[in-house]
């Protein structure tokens, strides 16, 4: 395709920025003109493509495996008879412990105000209806419930951890990295913490400051042992964390947390799993690999709305060459260990990588896969690896809209890196 | 700013503060004032401070059963103990420092990176515990997978690293051992990390109906350890949700150079059992009849309550924190060769047994010989054995499907 002559376009779209930023932050002004879009600032998640809205498309979600009992007969296979059921992402996550206590006698959910369904209600009606010794509150101290969780699992026992918030992870960081991801291989095979799994709430909401919006996930990157996994919607998220509680490692499961409420499927009411390991190709293409995971997916998905039918107020600088560009997007899913050969597979034939997250950018995840790609994909790369990523700065409370990438930087991004 | 919202303690203060103002007022008498709502706390009417668990500012008591030359002190009652395991405590006490002698010394030829150890606290609590409970160790617990029956072979291959170290496979640094046919979670180096652990090791055990109200947890750690944030977090989940762990701590008086009187300013470990709610004991940890008893109580009291139990062993450390470590440079050598002499604890339980006339100078000859020539036979096979294969390096970072 012709690149050469967006450059100028893609500078018009820097200048614009700031205008589009501070229509973001009119929210905060009680005399702008224009009242805030309906849902706030996240206006594509209810009309999201992405998420699968029928009991069809939920039913033909890729590499769903049933798990219900006679799960492998071919009758039970089929989709015809299973049903599904609406559901937010918290309600999903709800409903993966539900099925994993109903199933496992030795499975245990706790954490900080867990008992009375949990500040973001993910675990609403879970101890009224599995007893209090199954579900239950714990002091508030993150070390301690990593700690103890690691001890159940040790013993053979699932151990469900909630930490409120991943922004207050780290007083558990020695738990989960010296403690949790080593446990097997120091002891020779002999022990293992399989069973543990650590769910937090992660990324911002637009509102949550510098403890209330950040994005763990690049500290535990180095800890090989663990497994990290954010799902992107209720069906990603029950079938992930289904297969994170049964996974044979400790997993930290970081839940996006403003698509708890927001993000909406049919869900089916079966036990099932999703891959871990495994990213997804939600969207195919040819010339861009778009990379992501958790709340941004559905900025790029707008970023590529943008880009192939641009409201007037930037049709002057998303020129019409790069208006037909196919971009693939893919959702990694699993942070470590990353799927190499997905990436690389699709990196290799679209010559073109922009990698989107929300932590800050220095030593961030995007900066690991950047490094792997320019090893594996060197001479099939057109453009260099972009990273579209948060600033290297905290949260800052009032400025959020301009530190948490959003579809216009993607946007941004995915022009330059086809203008290249 | 939601954790703000959830703080728990706006509310509550308020209501005390109205509450004490009100019943001050109210009346100036020393008769019952009431409690505080929702507690057992008596009103008072004077600011009453106070810096002591007991009442009277006095340091807790030590519990002891034997004096320094083996007798029993006025008012302290013998365990329930035959001659069998007197002598079993017994020898499993004087293997100790012959391996630790031995490996002392390879260490310093640079054959293995290092070891130190410890005994009559964990010999005396090992004998306490049933042979299923389950072990959380800081280093200094091998005397417990011995007295359980795990072999100086075993030991000799796993501070060796060699290709019979099924504690790690030799990727872990001596001392770091491990064995669930014994019951004994595989070692870590950073402290105070399987205190938290043991609670949930515990309340998996009170989960488990083969198990409940059967067996509890024991952790061991040092002074020095529970001085990390773990500590506490493992002695409120053991005692807020219910769990039967038993804390051992073993107040030697140093961590590696650093004095108690630099490491904390209250009563020892034994004072902060209390802030937890949970029964606790100081207990002579150089007397190994006092050792055996108080953590027979305790692990009674543990089982039976379901939550945990707190037992202090003052000890004192006869040997260097570690073989890199020369512990003169920091205590006078007159101190330790005094207390060596004075307050063994194989010594005085031998003088004991010597009493009882369970023991005779000829019976410690030849313990002593076979123990040296065991040891030293171990120590010859396991120089001699090879490493695990190099691809080793690579397995058991993840279970299941390798990435």
């Amino acid at each position: 395709m012709t690149t050469h002559s967006i450059a100028p376009a893609v500078r018009a779209v820097r200048r614009l920025s700031p205008l589009t930023f501070s229509f973001g932050a009119r929210r905060w002004e009680s005399t702008g003109a224009e009242p805030p879009p309906a849902g706030g600032h996240l206006p594509s998640i209810a009309t999201s493509k992405i998420l699968r809205g029928t009991r069809e498309a939920a039913l033909r979600t890729p590499g769903i495996k049933w798990l219900d009992e006679g799960g492998s007969s071919p009758l039970q296979n089929t989709i015809g008879g299973r049903e599904t059921r609406k559901m937010n992402v918290y309600q999903a996550v709800r409903d993966a412990m539900g099925i994993t206590l109903s199933k496992d006698d030795t499975a245990i959910v706790f954490g900080e105000d867990v008992a009375f369904g949990g500040v973001f209600r993910c675990t609403m009606g879970l101890a009224e209806e599995f007893g209090r010794e199954r579900v239950f509150n714990t002091p508030l101290s993150e070390q301690g419930i990593a700690g103890f969780g690691i001890g159940v699992a040790s013993m053979g026992q699932t151990a469900i951890a909630e930490i409120q918030f991943s922004d207050y992870i780290f007083p558990a960081f020695d738990q989960l990295v010296n403690e949790a991801a080593k446990f097997r291989y120091r002891s020779g095979g002999q022990f293992n913490v399989g069973g543990l799994t650590v769910r937090t709430p992660t990324m911002s909401v637009g509102h949550g400051g510098l403890y209330h919006s950040q994005s763990p996930e690049g500290f535990f990157m180095g800890a090989s042992g663990l497994k990290i996994v954010i799902p992107r919607s209720p069906i990603q998220a029950k079938g992930l964390l289904l297969a994170s509680i049964r996974d044979p490692n400790p997993v930290i499961f970081m839940e996006p947390k403003i698509l708890y409420r927001s993000a909406i499927e049919q869900v089916p009411i079966d036990d099932f799993e999703l891959p871990l390991g495994r990213a997804e190709i939600v969207v195919p293409g040819a010339d861009l690999t778009l990379l992501t995971w958790g709340t941004p997916i559905f900025h790029c998905e707008t970023a590529l709305s943008l880009l192939s039918e641009p409201p007037a107020s930037l049709a002057s600088v998303v020129p019409e060459s790069a208006r037909g560009a196919r971009v693939e997007l893919i959702d990694l899913r699993t942070i470590l260990p990353w799927d190499i050969e997905t990436v690389v597979e699709s990196v290799k034939r679209t010559g073109r990588l922009v990698i989107v997250h929300e932590a800050s950018r220095t030593a961030g995840v995007g900066a690991e896969i950047a490094a792997e790609i320019q090893s594996k994909a060197f001479l099939k790369l057109h453009a260099p690896v972009r990273r579209v990523t948060s600033w290297d700065t905290p949260v800052g409370l009032q400025y959020e809209k301009f530190i948490i990438p959003d579809a216009i930087r993607v946007l941004d991004g995915i022009l330059e890196t086809l203008a290249f | 700013m939601i954790r703000t919202l959830l703080s728990r303690h706006s509310f509550p203060i308020s209501r005390i503060f109205r509450k004490h103002i009100s019943t001050t007022i109210s009346t100036n008498s020393s008769e019952s004032l009431g409690l505080l709502p929702t507690s057992q706390s008596p009103i008072t009417p004077k600011p009453h401070f106070f810096n002591a668990v007991s009442t009277d500012g006095k340091q807790l008591p030590t519990y002891r059963v034997i004096d320094g030359v083996g007798n029993v002190i006025p008012g302290a009652e013998i365990p329930e103990l035959d001659q069998q395991l007197a002598l079993r405590i017994y020898r499993n006490m004087v293997l100790l420092p012959i391996m630790d002698n031995l490996l002392y010394n390879i260490q310093r030829q640079g054959k293995i990176s290092f070891y130190y150890g410890e005994e009559a606290t964990i010999i005396g609590t090992a004998a306490a515990l049933l042979p299923d409970d389950e072990v959380l160790g800081q280093y200094r617990e091998l005397g417990v997978l011995l007295w359980r029956g795990w072999g100086i072979d075993e030991a000799m291959a796993q501070c060796f690293g060699n290709e019979q170290d099924m504690s790690g496979k030799g990727r872990q640094m001596p001392v770091h051992w491990g064995s669930p046919m014994y019951h004994f979670h595989t070692i870590s180096s950073p402290l105070a990390t399987q205190i938290p652990q043991a609670a949930g090791v515990a309340y998996a055990l009170r989960r488990d109906p083969a198990r409940r109200s059967k067996n509890c947890a024991a952790v061991y750690f040092g002074e020095g350890a529970a001085s990390e944030g773990d500590f506490h977090a493992g002695m409120l989940f053991a005692s807020t949700i219910a769990s039967p762990t038993l804390f051992i701590a073993r107040n030697n008086g140093f961590a590696i150079s650093t004095p108690s009187s630099e490491q904390y300013f209250g009563d020892g470990i034994a004072a902060r059992g209390a802030g937890y709610g949970i029964d606790t004991i100081r207990v002579d940890g150089n007397d190994v009849l006092a050792v055996l008893s108080a953590a027979r109580e305790a692990r009674r009291r543990c089982v039976e309550s379901g939550r945990g139990v707190l037992l202090e062993a003052m000890t004192y450390r006869v040997g260097h924190h570690s073989t890199s470590d020369d512990s003169f440079a920091y205590r006078a050598r007159q101190e330790v060769e005094d207390r060596t002499r004075i307050d063994n604890p194989i010594a005085r339980y031998r003088l004991f047994l010597k009493n009882c006339g369970w023991w005779s100078d000829a019976e410690e000859d030849e313990l002593k010989g076979l123990l040296k020539t065991d040891v030293m036979r171990a120590f010859k096979l396991a120089e001699s054995l090879k490493r695990h294969e190099l691809k080793e390096v690579f397995s058991d970072v993840y279970g299941g499907e390798e990435p």
